[in-house]
């Protein structure tokens, strides 16, 4: 015969102030745990969300990244006209030479600064190959001239890359002349200017950072790949522009093991917490164990009863957990991706399956912290049960 | 008092599964406050104390650190009155057989490596081959053993920021009394290896203030020198340029506040609890102890008390394991930032375990007044 669930349910309304207590305590430390979970989903999504499919970003071998790449012209020339690149109306290949370098910016997070990448480019075909790239406001760089657009991440978060400031590197000062939207890309973070004038700056017109392509059908992207780094004459290496943005997610590596390890730390903490309130509640309730035997319960559906009602705590803790991050959602922070060595900015994000992974370690603790209790309200033995005040 | 101090024992020790199981929630909580602790003093407020590590400062190019400076400014900032050292070194970055071989890899000027660095070890053997091969490279004892790198090998680096392949003899092995994972070379190597429109420049500059005193006037006079230069620097201690890298993490301070903030909220919740579960049991007591002659306030300092020794004890455990946490913590951090210097150190036992006793008592003191007050005639009906 199984107890009633109601049973459970009133048992928790009598204890409303222990019961919230407890539930609060797991709340925290779901909270805890879901904002770590929201700022990885978050900074996931981000770098999932940029790059095209079918664009190759080639960069000389052995580099990992953009910034400590070198691409001579004639390498550019070479791999320009290699058979797979896609080519534009009037028969140019969609093929981007860029120069990679970075900057130290203010930012309203840190004062003391935090780097922010420059790309120099040409917009023709530069923008074509990031067709989500839309313009929010002012317009584009102008060839030739000392102007730069940002993306819409840069000009929120950093105040001296607002839309008409005068930004400071290189020889001189650039114009912010307008703002850019890549959606959720990590391209927000970046400001964008008019290649011949940023390399001329850095004095590496000959040698820029790395080359993006575009490759079509797609099935030919992984032959296209291995063919280039198979030539021993060119010694370039290439990876999807996907791959390149995916694989910096582990930028967030650190700050997720110190959530995590927080988080089961908190946990562990709450367990004991929970164990405290559900050994309370069987001590209180010694006689009604005893009378609910002696109606013909069985010791599995008292120790069923227990653990339930610590479940049933437990997730209440969970729920309240979830409701308490939920404000999270959406907000906007930067971390450093140690492959551009500069900041990446990204919001908070609150999905379901983050939610649920609230729900079930809230579940966890309730689990720990019940199984100790109703195990030793099982174990009572009648007589004494009834005996006790 | 000594009576009454016993009583409050007692009653501490009573349930002892409860207080047991607070203690141990109480201090899984005040061991993250205690790690928390450490953590943010490592970051924020960290010096390197030993006697030339407040001497050190790094000047690097004002734009950004991947922008270089001209080779030039090392002449320049060497007359700059108070400089006892300086040199020019330089991140190689470059692969090492596989890209997840990672290490820190400079090129630098081996005659003032020493004179800034006096704490490396390296027998004088080694120090002078070191000085005497172009080609030749030092290495972090903890850094050859992971690799398995020993003295007169020969190792590569593919270069990836810098063009070129390098090939070094391994001459010496250092100890040193903090990061050891480093290898350091020639930058007059890794110079003329370059063609020759890229040479002579350097990423940063390293020196030797004559004393720590003189060290930010050094910093200031420096970057004045060059503030209507082309390139423009940027000099700070040795420190602050190390602090400088953990903005990487994230808004740090922003997260450890937050957790710190859950934490101590659940602290109070945890405590509270258990204090109002035991008050709760206690009524029908609490009404004879009144009958008996005990006031209000010594009921209360009675309950007060009780919460008292439990959060200090769980303040106690909870540093015992931040502690041994933190040791983790900093041989596991690689050298990052300054993550290697963390420690629980005195000062933070005491912040942390006068931290219990202080929320443990606060959140027990709702309850603790609740009891007090209790009128003896409803204490005494009172059937739990």
């Amino acid at each position: 015969m199984k107890l009633p669930f109601s049973y459970n349910l009133r048992n928790l309304w009598v204890r409303k102030t222990t019961t919230l207590m407890t539930a609060l305590g797991i709340a925290l430390t779901v909270a805890v745990l879901l904002s770590i979970l929201a700022l990885v989903t978050g900074l996931q999504s981000a770098f999932s969300s940029t790059g095209v499919e079918g664009n190759v970003l080639v960069m000389r071998q052995s580099a990992e990244s953009e910034l400590s790449s070198n691409l001579t012209r004639t390498q550019f020339q070479d791999l320009k006209l290699r058979p797979g690149i896609k080519r534009d109306a009037s028969g140019q290949p969609l093929a981007s030479l860029e120069v990679v370098s970075t900057v130290q910016l203010k930012s309203i997070d840190y004062d003391s600064g935090i780097n922010i990448s420059i790309r120099g480019l040409k917009p023709d075909p530069g923008l074509k190959l990031r067709s989500e790239i839309k313009l929010a406001a002012g317009r584009w760089f102008a060839a030739g001239k000392r102007e730069v657009t940002v993306g819409k991440n840069v000009a929120k978060r950093n105040p001296e890359a607002a839309l008409g400031q005068d930004l400071s590197f290189g020889k001189a000062t650039w114009r912010v002349v307008g703002i850019f939207d890549a959606g959720e890309s990590a391209a927000n973070s970046e400001i964008w200017g008019d290649l011949d004038q940023i390399c001329s700056d850095d004095n590496r017109c000959d040698t820029l950072s790395s080359a993006l392509v575009r490759v079509e059908p797609i099935s030919n992207v992984e032959p296209f790949i291995k063919g280039l780094k198979d030539d021993q004459r060119l010694s370039l290496g290439a990876m999807t522009e996907k791959r390149y943005y995916e694989q910096q997610t582990s930028s967030a590596a650190p700050i997720q093991f110190l959530g995590i390890f927080i988080a089961i730390v908190m946990a562990v903490g709450s367990s004991f917490a929970a164990m405290n309130t559900m050994y309370a509640a069987v001590a209180r309730r010694s006689r009604e164990i005893g009378t609910l035997r002696v109606l013909g319960f069985s010791k599995l559906s008292v120790l069923l009863s227990f653990f339930l009602e610590s479940l049933v705590l437990a997730s209440i803790g969970g729920v309240l957990g979830c409701l308490l991050v939920l404000p999270l959602n959406g907000f906007t922070t930067g971390i450093g991706s140690l492959t551009t060595f500069s900041e990446v900015a990204f919001s908070f994000k609150i999905t379901p399956e983050v939610m649920l992974s609230g729900l079930l370690f809230a579940l966890f603790m309730g689990a720990l912290g019940g199984l100790l209790p109703a195990a030793s309200a099982a174990r009572k033995q009648i007589l004494d049960a009834l005996r006790d005040i | 008092m000594g009576k009454f101090g016993s009583l409050v024992w007692k009653n501490a020790i009573r349930n002892k599964r409860r207080s047991l199981l607070t203690v141990f929630s109480i201090a899984a909580s005040f061991c993250l406050l205690g790690v928390l602790l450490a953590i943010y003093v490592a970051l924020f407020l960290s010096t390197d104390d030993s006697p030339a590590g407040a001497r050190r400062l790094v000047t690097r190019n004002r734009i950004s650190l991947t922008q270089v400076m001209p080779i030039s400014y090392e002449a320049k900032i060497r007359q700059v009155p108070g400089v006892e050292s300086i040199m020019a070194y330089q991140w190689f970055g470059g692969v090492y057989k596989e890209p997840k071989n990672f290490f820190a890899r400079f090129a630098c000027e081996p005659e003032q490596l020493f004179k800034i660095y006096p704490d490396y070890e390296l027998s004088d053997a080694e120090k002078k081959a070191f000085i005497a091969d172009r080609a030749g490279t030092i290495l972090g004892r903890d850094l050859a053993n992971k690799f398995k790198i020993k003295v007169g090998d020969k190792i590569t680096l593919k270069g990836d920021i810098f063009p070129v392949d390098l090939e070094f003899n391994v001459r010496g092995l250092f100890d040193a009394p903090k990061n050891e994972e480093t290898m350091w070379f020639n930058i007059d190597y890794l110079w003329k290896s370059l063609p020759a429109d890229r040479r002579d420049f350097a990423g940063t500059y390293l020196m030797l203030a004559q004393t720590p005193e003189a060290a930010p006037a050094i910093a200031q006079q420096v970057d004045s020198l060059f503030r209507n230069a082309q390139v423009k620097t940027k000099t700070e201690s040795e420190s602050a340029f190390a602090a400088s890298f953990v903005n990487f993490l994230g808004n740090v301070k922003l997260y450890l506040f937050a957790i710190s903030a859950a934490i101590t909220f659940t602290i109070m919740l945890v405590c509270g609890n258990t204090i109002a579960m035991s008050v709760r049991e206690r009524v029908r007591e609490v009404g004879i102890m009144k009958t008996l002659g005990f006031t209000n306030s010594e009921v209360l300092g009675m309950i007060l008390g009780e919460a008292t020794v439990i959060s200090f004890l769980g303040g106690i455990l909870g540093c015992c394991i931040a502690w041994v946490l933190c040791r983790g913590v900093a041989s596991a951090s690689g050298g990052f930032a300054n993550l290697e210097g963390m420690a629980l150190v005195p000062w933070m036992w005491a912040a942390v375990i006068g931290a219990a006793v202080v929320m443990g008592t606060i959140a027990a003191i709702l309850p603790a007044f609740g009891a007090s007050r209790t009128n003896i005639i409803d204490a005494m009906r009172y059937s739990g």
